[in-house]
């Protein structure tokens, strides 16, 4: 049930994309995203499906799942497709009353929808492979130059898997009040959406309550633990690239390379 | 081990304007010696200042007056407090809000980790910790998924992975079932016997401190009892002036003998009933 849910949308079937150091997929989810913008014309799309489809295949993720994560998306590129299709200056080669639809029209429609769908599946492949943790110690590495300008890296790190840890915890606890509410004759399911939202307040306000006392108790039992910040802190798995690592990386280069000299 | 020396620690509570409504005192000149390797209960009712007493032995609290010395070292040296956090550690009530990671494993080398332990020696104190709480199997399992005892379990773990001397329960199993609540104690008392842990075993349940080598009772912050479990539950009269019972099976044992039963006036636990009703049985006082 709630307990179950899993953050994000890892889908764990241990390929070797699944086995990369989560620094490499940050990084190769940033090359893909340029990779997609340095080319002109359709052929360019060709090297970032193909590369797309072969890490797939490696990742062993089901194209169902793959599509699903789309949907979300599917209104800003549906949106986005029609305002290039409409607003393109050029040939006309249809029109109906006001609506004009031109040559150059169809084509940016197509090439800007073809763009955000593969940069969309592109970048969930990333959170399909890896784990939220695996995530945050990648991003806490990534991110460490920042420090000289003062950016918390570490403690936003710390505060981003503690997040994560109390999502689900949180979410059975607003079942919980949810329906002790409920059983006092609260009414969560008719009503318009005002009707609704108002009824959603009176749950909002012990959760906070409850969240703030968690957040105490945890501050304390962290201070008991010796916790002083990241200064001096070992870790129990560090992050270690390893040869599998560095072969990704000049693949990568290689890609990108590719993409811009090739077309 | 530990050393209270007249302390004394009070809550302000202020109204909305700030100005001062109350003075609690939480710790009234306590003063105590706790040896090494003992197994202490803490008993009190609600407010008494049990949890304040067990705050102040790593450090999380600091007394106003007097000192706390843990280990030999003064809790009011800031300079002190990692190390006298790394030999007394904490469990805490609520097993969800002391869990800090996201797997059973990091979760246990948290401790370490803030201590800056290398992590090759890391993974075997992790695994050790774990062993010995018997939760290994579970080890890359979401904490999210245990049960209420064994989260406490792992709470344990992780304190232990700092290879501490001390061992603090503030209330550990107040949040627990029955079944949560044995596993922990009897966990509390391996360690304590097999590690030579100290232990400081906070609670209200007067069952979980009939084990125990040496029982305080506090009441309004100050110590108003001490003495062996046999001393302290002996005196039920004294015991409940404090809001607090004795065990069941004492009690009955009182109250027959107060009836005229031919029961002696004091027994620890079932063991000793039962041997008390052989013995009258056998002397011919029961048919």
């Amino acid at each position: 049930m709630l307990r179950d849910i899993t953050i994000g949308q890892y889908y764990p079937s241990g390929s070797i994309i699944h086995r990369l150091d989560p620094r490499v997929k940050f990084a190769g989810t940033f090359v893909y995203i340029v990779s997609l913008f340095v080319f002109k014309t359709f052929w360019g799309f060709l090297p970032a499906a193909v590369w797309l489809i072969t890490l797939v295949i490696m990742a062993r993720i089901p194209v169902k799942y793959l599509l699903k994560g789309l949907r979300p998306m599917l209104f800003l590129l549906l949106f986005m497709a029609a305002m290039n299709l409409l607003m393109t200056p050029g040939e006309v080669i249809g029109q109906w009353w006001i609506i004009k639809v031109t040559k150059e029209g169809i084509r940016s429609a197509a090439f800007m929808s073809l763009r955000l769908a593969l940069l969309i599946m592109g970048s969930s492949l990333m959170t399909y492979t890896t784990t939220p943790t695996a995530l945050t110690a990648a991003m806490e590495h990534i991110f460490r130059p920042l420090k000289i300008i003062r950016v918390p890296v570490h403690e936003l790190a710390m505060m981003m898997s503690i997040a994560l840890r109390f999502i689900p915890i949180l979410l059975e606890e607003t079942d919980r009040i949810m329906k002790a509410q409920q059983a006092r004759g609260a009414d969560f399911e008719s009503g318009g959406l005002i009707k609704r939202a108002k009824a959603m307040l009176p749950i909002l306000v012990p959760l906070f309550v409850s969240a703030f006392r968690r957040a105490g108790d945890l501050a304390q039992a962290m201070e008991a633990r010796c916790y002083h910040g990241g200064k001096g802190r070992t870790k129990l798995h560090p992050l270690k690239y390893k040869l599998r690592d560095i072969i990704a990386y000049i693949i990568m280069i290689g890609y990108l390379v590719g993409c811009i000299f090739i077309p | 081990m530990i050393r209270f020396e007249n302390a004394v620690f009070e809550y302000i509570r202020r109204d909305d304007e700030g100005n001062v409504e109350g003075i609690t005192r939480a710790l009234d000149d306590v003063s105590v010696h706790i040896k090494r390797g003992e197994f202490v209960a803490v008993l009190g009712a609600n407010g008494s200042g049990k949890s304040t007493f067990a705050k102040h032995i790593n450090g999380l609290l600091v007394p106003e007056e007097g000192k706390v010395f843990v280990g030999g070292l003064d809790t009011s040296d800031d300079n002190n407090l990692l190390k006298i956090r790394q030999m007394a550690g904490m469990v805490f009530q609520n097993p969800d809000n002391q869990i800090i990671a996201q797997t059973v494993e990091e979760d246990v080398a948290f401790g370490p980790e803030n201590m800056g332990v290398p992590t090759d020696e890391m993974q075997q104190r992790v695994d050790e910790a774990l062993e010995k709480v018997g939760l290994i199997a579970e080890k890359d399992n979401s904490p999210n998924r245990l049960s209420g005892g064994q989260k406490q379990r792992v709470a344990i773990a992780g304190v232990l992975a700092m290879k501490p001397e001390c061992i603090i329960f503030d209330e550990s199993t107040a949040m627990l079932d029955p079944a949560g609540r044995k596993e922990v104690i009897a966990t509390a008392h391996e360690l304590n016997k097999n590690n030579n842990i100290t232990v400081i075993l906070i609670t209200h349940y007067m069952n979980e401190a009939m084990g125990a080598d040496r029982i305080l009772v506090m009441d309004h912050g100050k110590i108003v009892m001490d003495g062996t479990p046999r001393q302290i539950f002996s005196k039920p009269e004294e015991i409940r002036k404090y809001k607090l019972e004795v065990p069941e099976i004492t009690e009955l044992a009182y109250r027959l003998h107060k009836a005229g039963a031919p029961m002696p006036a004091f027994v620890l636990d079932e063991d000793e009933f039962m041997e008390a009703i052989r013995s009258a049985k056998a002397a011919g006082a029961l048919s």
